[in-house]
């Protein structure tokens, strides 16, 4: 994830010449400036989506202003009334509970009672799809509707975007 | 109800902690519970946030190197965020999960680590599989999808505008996932790269605990990103 880097170079005093930034950003940026060009037209039945904003990338790596950036980006790629957020969110969110090493640590019943308050958390949007920009976060997320039965589709934003895309 | 034992308050995980971190702020819990409120890792093994700092503080200093609690913990900081005086328990677990010897570590995480030291990624698949896959799976669209027959995945390509650092699960077990960025970039007209090798920054490394393999690895892909002189590094994520 980002925040490995993003991070390590900070606490290591690392010497780089460049910056790390979030796709995210860019593509939001992208959008605004229209180099990116979407278009919701393709969403005629209104599948419903929401987002889980990752624990590393919002509240310990970039902040709100990424969340925003993230919202922005789906409402452009999904229509705006067919995003759902979740509460509480943003900075404030819950973890997944996939993070951390929780994934690859092997405790498996441990990290699903973990991710409990979370999918409560998802399903209550009754969103048909879950965008989750983080890997951790998307194999967890997939999970934990598997197991407890959230009806959704576990997707990344750039599938979306493809879908959206006007050339 | 679980007993503690008072004998030895020395407390010495606690003095470790105060030494080594200026920030830590142990002494500053208001036991308010804000942190177990909303910490979904609460319950776990029997723990929460706000009962590991009293524990540090009564020198339970064994209980806490043996719980696996610390493997549940994702170090999210929610607890921080939340916490009136600010203290960090996600640093704390951090360290502990770095003073557990390496053989007594949970073997997939640390094998992670290991795999991002050599050969250079959290999966361990060897670069020249990594641009294998990169260049398999641009053939495939330049063949199937003439609207994107002139796109290009670059490789090493010096004093491109963005590096751009992809997670190793697509190219070990869902490649053409890859692809959807690749086609957003060449939408947009982005001048990029990858690299060939230390092209996965994804690091496990982070949440084995060792700062030195931490170090090692980011080291390695910031003397990576210099070297091919791209001003901006960007993540699939």
């Amino acid at each position: 994830m980002l925040y490995a880097t993003l991070e390590g170079l900070k606490r290591f005093n690392i010497p780089h010449n460049f910056n790390v930034v979030s796709i995210i950003t860019y593509y939001a940026q992208w959008i605004r400036e229209g180099r990116l060009k979407v278009d919701s037209s393709w969403n005629t039945e209104g599948l419903k989506f929401t987002v889980q904003d990752p624990c590393k990338l919002v509240r310990q790596g970039f902040g709100d202003p990424v969340a925003d950036d993230l919202r922005f980006v789906i409402k452009q790629v999904c229509g705006e009334e067919n995003f759902i957020d979740v509460w509480p969110n943003k900075s404030n969110n819950y973890c997944c509970g996939g993070g951390g090493g929780a994934l690859q640590a092997g405790f498996t019943d441990n990290r699903r009672q973990h991710g409990k308050m979370k999918f409560e958390q998802l399903h209550a949007t009754g969103a048909d799809v879950v965008i989750t920009p983080c890997h951790n976060c998307h194999t967890q997320v997939k999970d934990l509707a598997e197991h407890y039965g959230g009806k959704w589709q576990t997707t990344h934003l750039w599938n979306w975007i493809v879908k959206a895309l006007v050339r | 109800m679980t007993e503690i034992d008072l004998l030895p308050l020395r407390a010495e995980l606690k003095k470790q902690f105060q030494d080594k971190l200026p920030n830590a702020r142990i002494d500053y819990c208001l036991t308010c519970g804000l942190c177990a409120s909303g910490c979904a890792a609460s319950g776990i093994e029997g723990m929460d946030p706000r009962k590991f700092i009293r524990y540090l503080v009564l020198g339970q200093d064994d209980l806490l190197k043996n719980s696996n609690w610390i493997y549940s913990c994702s170090i999210c900081q929610r607890c921080e965020y939340a916490c009136p005086m600010g203290i960090n328990v996600g640093r704390f677990v951090y360290e502990l999960k770095g003073m557990r010897p390496k053989d007594k570590r949970p073997v997939n995480l640390q094998k992670s680590c290991e795999l991002q030291k050599d050969p250079g990624n959290s999966t361990g698949i060897p670069n020249e599989d990594f641009v294998w896959v990169v260049g398999e799976i641009l053939e495939e669209i330049h063949e199937n999808e003439p609207e994107w027959a002139d796109m290009q995945a670059p490789m090493d390509k010096v004093g491109a505008q963005f590096y751009l650092n992809q997670n190793a699960k697509e190219p070990t077990v869902e490649p053409e996932e890859m692809a959807f960025i690749w086609k957003i970039f060449h939408a947009v007209g982005i001048d990029w790269t990858y690299s060939s090798k230390w092209w996965d920054g994804a690091n496990y490394c982070l949440f084995s605990g060792d700062p030195e393999d931490w170090e090692y690895t980011v080291r390695k892909q910031a003397e990576t990103v210099d070297a091919l002189g791209c001003p901006t590094y960007i993540n699939t994520e």
